[in-house]
């Protein structure tokens, strides 16, 4: 069996997903990153974007991750946010009509969250 | 029936009426409490992960940060105090609001400047009604609230802590509200958020003898310290308002019940009272056939002769 981390995916109000995972890919500010089991200890600030995790039983999970951190230890990964939504749950409809209202009224900061979730969804499918 | 006994009955009645609804009160605040409860205990890992991280980030680096470096003469303080938008729960905002006043004067008797801000329409009016200054105040959402809330009330204070002294800002953040130790106790703490001390958050945050690894920071320990302190401000101040619901709701059921107990008690004592004025009304009438009668019989028995 290949080696694998624990991860925990905890938004402010609730644990979005934790399990093993193989491989997680996450975009940092200084740009995307690549966890493996045995990473050295890592501590880094969270871009908006989808974030993937390659469980160990060979699925892979994408969550939308509104800002946050991703920090690594003794092979033990979390993902903070604020707002974290998993791919399969992000309604898709929702968020488009969202990306539509928010370029209408030029809310650059609802135009991004619903970006994140459209990349989320359509990475997840 | 007589004037004394309708009066008794009346009152039975509108007590009566009053018990049911403070039950009802009860079982919603009973209710309310589980799921305030809940609720804390779901925003626990974002915070013990969040104190984890900041505690690497304060021993593992010799970043300095303005919001860990004590100000060398504090001059200016801001007291973010948590109270509820409803009453009926007791002594629970009185308590909160004492608490506030107290460290208010500890304050400036350090020779500090203080700025209230107040969250909850209770608090809100008690410092209005007294003409006090209030810098800002947030209503509305302390009955649930979320962390888009606590995000409104931290961004203030934070931009307060990031400003200069002379232009506005301040140099320590203090917040009151009402920890939720269990159903029965609830007491109202003051504690200092800012500037951190990091010893004391390693302490609440790591378990006892457990080292921290040496992180690699991403992009540098400042950039990482300067985005981590404002989310852990927001998630300390999310996680008062959530105790402080659970612990409003708590008030709010023991109030309540206290209520009904004393509702019933009265229906008791007037019941009684009621009893013995229908006894005292009965006695009277019999007294009053009885003295009839005899007064008849004298009278009948009178003539005979």
């Amino acid at each position: 069996m290949a080696a694998e981390l624990h991860v925990a995916l905890v938004a402010a109000d609730r644990e979005v997903w934790s399990g093993e995972a193989t491989l997680v890919v996450a975009r940092t500010t200084s740009g995307d990153i690549g966890v493996m089991p045995g990473h050295q200890p890592l501590l880094g600030v969270l871009e908006s974007g989808p974030v993937t995790i390659r469980t160990s039983e060979g699925s892979t999970v994408v969550a939308a991750v509104h800002g946050g951190f991703i920090s690594f230890a003794d092979n033990k990964l979390s993902l903070l946010a604020e707002i974290a939504e998993l791919a399969d749950e992000i309604d898709v409809q929702r968020a488009e009509q969202e990306l539509a209202r928010a370029k209408a009224e030029d809310d650059t900061e609802a135009e991004r969250r619903a970006d994140v979730r459209l990349r989320a969804a359509t990475a997840g499918r | 029936m007589g004037a004394q006994l309708r009066v008794y009955k009346r009152r039975i009645r509108s007590v009566t009426a009053t018990k049911k609804i403070t039950k009802a009160m009860e079982m919603i605040a009973a209710s309310r409490v589980v799921k305030a409860q809940r609720k804390v205990a779901a925003s626990t890992p974002y915070a013990r992960e969040l104190t984890r991280a900041v505690t690497a980030v304060g021993t593992g680096s010799n970043t300095k940060h303005p919001l860990t470096t004590e100000a060398e003469n504090p001059t200016r303080a801001a007291v973010l105090l948590l109270t509820s938008d409803r009453g009926l729960a007791g002594a629970f905002n009185s308590n909160a609001i004492k608490a506030a006043e107290q460290l208010t004067e500890r304050l400036e008797r350090e020779g500090k400047q203080v700025d209230t801000y107040i969250v909850g329409r209770r608090g809100v009016a008690h410092y209005n009604f007294r003409e006090r200054k209030v810098a800002e105040s947030f209503t509305g959402f302390t009955d649930e609230p979320s962390y888009a809330d606590a995000k409104k009330v931290a961004a203030p204070l934070i931009e307060a802590i990031g400003s200069e002294t002379a232009d506005g800002g301040v140099d320590e953040l203090h917040i009151v509200y009402t920890e939720f130790v269990s159903m029965m106790t609830q007491t109202a703490v003051d504690s200092r958020l800012l500037p951190l001390r990091i010893e004391e958050v390693a302490e609440e945050g790591t378990a006892k003898g457990e080292i921290l690894p040496l992180y690699d920071f991403e992009p540098s320990a400042e950039d990482v310290l300067d985005a981590l302190l404002p989310r852990y401000v927001e998630s300390r101040i999310y996680n008062a308002l959530l105790q402080s619901a659970a612990s409003k709701h708590a008030a709010t059921r023991r109030a309540m019940k206290s209520a009904t107990d004393n509702a019933g008690e009265l229906i008791n004592t007037l019941s009684r009272l009621a009893n013995a004025a229908r006894q005292a009304e009965i006695t009277q009438e019999i007294s009053e056939i009885v003295g009839g009668a005899s007064a008849l019989a004298d009278a009948t028995a009178g003539s005979d002769n």
